[in-house]
């Protein structure tokens, strides 16, 4: 009985189906007051299903849930929120067409009144500045305007403004997706804050190590159930991988010293605000890391190029097709009334063509290739590209690129909020890609990634301010690079 | 503030220069209603100097009122992502009510037009219940409001309540009526949905539905509040209708469906997501009222080449608009 008055929330054999879709068959799930509780799993291991639960969003088809011990039989988000929970969802809830005050005004039933908007923005910008020192936004800019990282700042910072609801459990699902390492280093350290102070909170990552360092507790789910739970400190990485399945067989990057020659030129590219020399050089088959902090310039010089392979632009040199995979996959690379087939052929129409209209035939032929390929998880490539989970989504914008035509594959943090089985088998396609002699330009927020890449351009302000070999890359000398002086 | 500008070299912004730059595009943006307002004022006065005047003002502006409400009634259900194509019919619908039973009994007309007002709350909720397409809904709706103002008023004829004609007949000093009328328009507008907190919670409704649903908000009820909206300033413009033409049409209302869009459009509002604005809608509003006569008459287009020459005007400034936009990316 005790136990369950220490639970803040506490759920008995949970079950949900969509459909003929188990995801979740009888979970049993509970979160102390003052514990950080990890989840892990694979994309579709029903970890977003279960948070939607203990959220209020979802109603589950079986079991109990209890809130601080006492049974919920209507539980709602109205009542959830009402109970001090609440959830950061992992796609964006921002109103893009609403300003930073006002989108915090949405949870907040009760900034109402004379001077709630004063109110409200006091209050964000308050929790901004305790979570994000150095944050940049202001309250009132409108979050369409924000890049994805700095909107996933105001979505942290927003779950935990404090009005009249109280505030004892924040599920974060992806909180760190779209930050770079120094941004997910302040959220971390504040979420560390938040729990010793003796709040609740549940941590979805992808990135095992953050998971880790910051739970006091891991649970591990796999094909809609609990596999495995205990204290974080009797965990390693390879025993979470392993409770996880799915991703043996695969071999981390190794620092391989696989180039030997260099390859004829590909991009040369100066990014517009670079006053010294310095360029970036890619040829054919070299993997390029983009890195440094979140929107120090990086898109803009991968969009620079991308422009530049249809006209000729100064500074910038493209000798071959170029092809982006988007890291906004909603807003900038899926086609979302189009089936799967559709979002992976229209990159190659000229190809696909017969006579004036496009071959199903050819579309089809190129669409089972890539799902063999790259293992896409979908019955039909035909259905709709929202039936897949996040990981093969974007896996369906791999296909799109590396099935073009295409010689320059330009990535855009493209690995988001995808579990480490997806990466791992992406991964290992880019290599066999390079080993082909294509080149890929890689920008990425997460500093493990860049232990695939030949060499690592880090950027500051708009500029190139390092280049490292993978021989001399370590996280010190990135952050380091990062914040060093740009002179 | 901002410590990465104080760390940068002066002249350079980076970080902060795009969305700078964004905002900058969005402030053009929103000053390009006004600038086309101003333009199509400039060429009246080039035109025709004498129209610049108190009187001028009140004649040329004499159907803005009911434009700029019927613009404002749009408004709302563009906030929420939807269209309503029956606004104009409603518009004669309400015009008839208020020719024949809002005079000669009173509460009858009150009634119907209450009731219609709450019509349009049942159309939000069944747009909302069924997810139906609004498009079509109203559309169908436009039949039955055309059907409904023919019934009422057989033929054209009919008479406005003598305090209504009184209301807009209305003289105030210094400043014409209608200018006067548009200015408190908008500002109650724009109080409403641009400061209130609830004004939040609607424009939200349009930007990300699925948020504010996470939020714990009820999205029938936001959907019910912008179609009553809706019927509530469509109702206020079919009064001021016949209040400035005195006697009613069947038929009266129908051009202000697609003066309505056009008005909210030309004022800086979009299709999806919740951009809109109350006091761009009714400069619009006013820029479609000047445009469409006063200045083509006094360009001397024959009536015959109006209508075309509207829509010019329509197409030019849109056009600026997707410019501005473009520059924004």
């Amino acid at each position: 009985m005790l136990q369950a008055i220490a639970d803040i929330v506490r759920l008995d054999g949970a079950e949900k189906h969509f459909g003929a879709v188990r995801a979740l068959s009888g979970v049993d799930f509970h979160v102390g007051a003052g514990e950080c509780v990890g989840l892990v799993g694979h994309n579709g291991a029903g970890k977003s299903t279960l948070m939607h639960m203990v959220a209020g969003t979802l109603r589950p088809d079986g079991g109990h849930i209890a809130v601080r011990g006492n049974q919920e039989a209507s539980y709602s988000v109205a009542r959830a929120l009402e109970l001090g929970i609440r959830c950061v969802f992992q796609e964006l809830s921002l109103c893009p067409n609403l300003s930073v005050a006002e989108n915090t005004r949405i949870n907040h039933p009760s900034l109402t009144g004379f001077g709630w908007r004063r109110k409200a923005a006091d209050l964000i910008q308050a929790k901004l500045d305790e979570i994000f020192p150095d944050h940049g936004i202001s309250a009132t800019d409108i979050a369409g305007d924000l890049s994805i990282g700095k909107r996933q700042m105001v979505e942290v910072a927003r779950a935990f403004t404090l009005t009249r609801e109280p505030l004892h459990l924040v599920i974060l699902d992806e909180p760190t997706s779209s930050l770079d390492a120094h941004t997910a280093g302040q959220l971390l350290a504040f979420v560390r804050r938040f729990v010793a102070a003796g709040g609740s909170c549940i941590l979805i990552s992808h990135v095992l190590g953050e998971v880790l360092q910051n739970a006091d507790r891991i649970v591990v789910m796999r094909d809609g159930k609990v596999v495995a739970a205990d204290a974080a400190t009797a965990f390693d990485r390879d025993k979470l991988v392993a409770a996880m399945g799915g991703a043996e067989g695969h071999q981390r990057a190794v620092a391989e010293t696989r180039k030997t020659q260099a390859g004829p030129l590909k991009v040369r590219a100066r990014p517009a605000r670079q006053q010294d020399g310095k360029e970036l050089v890619a040829r054919a088959g070299d993997i390029i890391g983009l890195a440094g902090l979140a929107g120090h310039g990086q898109t803009d010089l991968l969009l620079a190029i991308f422009a530049a392979a249809s006209r000729a632009k100064a500074g910038i040199e493209v000798t071959a097709p170029v092809a982006l995979v988007a890291g906004d996959r909603q807003a900038d690379g899926i086609f979302a009334q189009w089936s799967i087939a559709q979002n992976i052929g229209i990159r190659s129409l000229h190809r696909l063509r017969n006579g004036l209209l496009i071959s199903p035939q050819r579309e089809a032929e190129l669409a089972e290739f890539w799902k063999k390929k790259i293992g896409i998880r979908t019955p039909d490539m035909n259905n709709n590209i929202f039936s897949l989970s996040g990981g093969n989504q974007q896996k369906a914008l791999f296909a799109r690129a590396l099935g073009s035509d295409a010689q320059i594959v330009l990535m855009d943090d493209p690995m988001r909020g995808v579990d480490i089985g997806t990466k791992l088998e992406v991964y290992d396609l880019l290599r066999e890609e390079a080993a082909k002699g294509r080149t890929f330009l890689w920008y990425t927020t997460e500093t493990e990634e860049l232990d695939n890449c030949d060499h690592v351009y880090v950027f500051k302000n708009g500029r190139i301010v390092a280049n490292l070999r993978r021989d001399e890359l370590t996280e010190e000398k990135i952050i380091q690079s990062s914040f060093g002086d740009a002179a | 503030m901002r410590p990465e500008m104080t760390a940068i070299a002066p002249g350079t912004l980076p970080k902060s220069s795009p969305r700078g730059g964004a905002a900058r595009a969005r402030m053009l943006r929103s000053l390009l209603p006004a600038l086309s307002l101003s333009l199509v004022l400039m060429a009246i006065a080039w035109l025709n100097p004498r129209a610049i005047s108190y009187f001028g003002f009140s004649l040329m502006l004499n159907l803005a009122i009911p434009i700029a409400l019927a613009t404002i009634a749009q408004m709302f259900v563009i906030a929420g992502n939807e269209l309503d194509l029956s606004i104009g019919t409603f518009v004669g619908f309400v015009g008839c009510v208020t020719a024949t039973w809002l005079k000669d009994t009173p509460l009858i007309g009150i009634a119907a037009l209450l009731g219609s007002i709450g019509v349009y709350a049942l159309i939000g909720a069944l747009i909302h219940l069924r997810n139906l397409p609004s498009i079509v809904v109203t559309l169908g709706m436009s039949f039955v409001w055309q059907g409904l103002a023919i019934l009422i008023l057989p033929k054209p004829g009919g008479k406005a309540p003598d305090w209504l004609l009184a209301i807009l007949a209305f003289k105030p000093p210094y400043i014409p009526f209608p200018i006067l009328a548009a200015l408190l328009i908008a500002a109650v507008v724009h109080f409403g949905l641009m400061r209130t907190s609830y004004g939040v919670i609607l424009r939200g409704s349009g930007g990300n539905a699925a948020a504010l649903k996470r939020a714990g908000w009820s999205l029938l009820r936001t959907k019910i509040v912008l179609f009553a909206l809706t019927g509530l300033f469509g109702v206020l413009s079919g009064m001021a209708l016949i209040g400035i033409t005195t006697s009613a049409d069947a038929n009266i209302g129908n051009g202000y469906t697609l003066l309505s869009i056009a008005g909210v459009i030309l004022g800086g509002g979009e299709f999806v997501g919740g951009r809109v604005s109350p006091i761009g809608a009714v400069i619009g509003a006013l820029t479609l009222a000047l445009a469409a006569s006063p200045l083509l008459t006094f360009m001397h287009i024959p009536p015959d080449w109006q209508v075309a020459a509207n829509g010019a005007i329509l197409i030019i400034v849109l056009a600026a608009r997707v410019l501005i936009s473009r520059r924004e990316r």
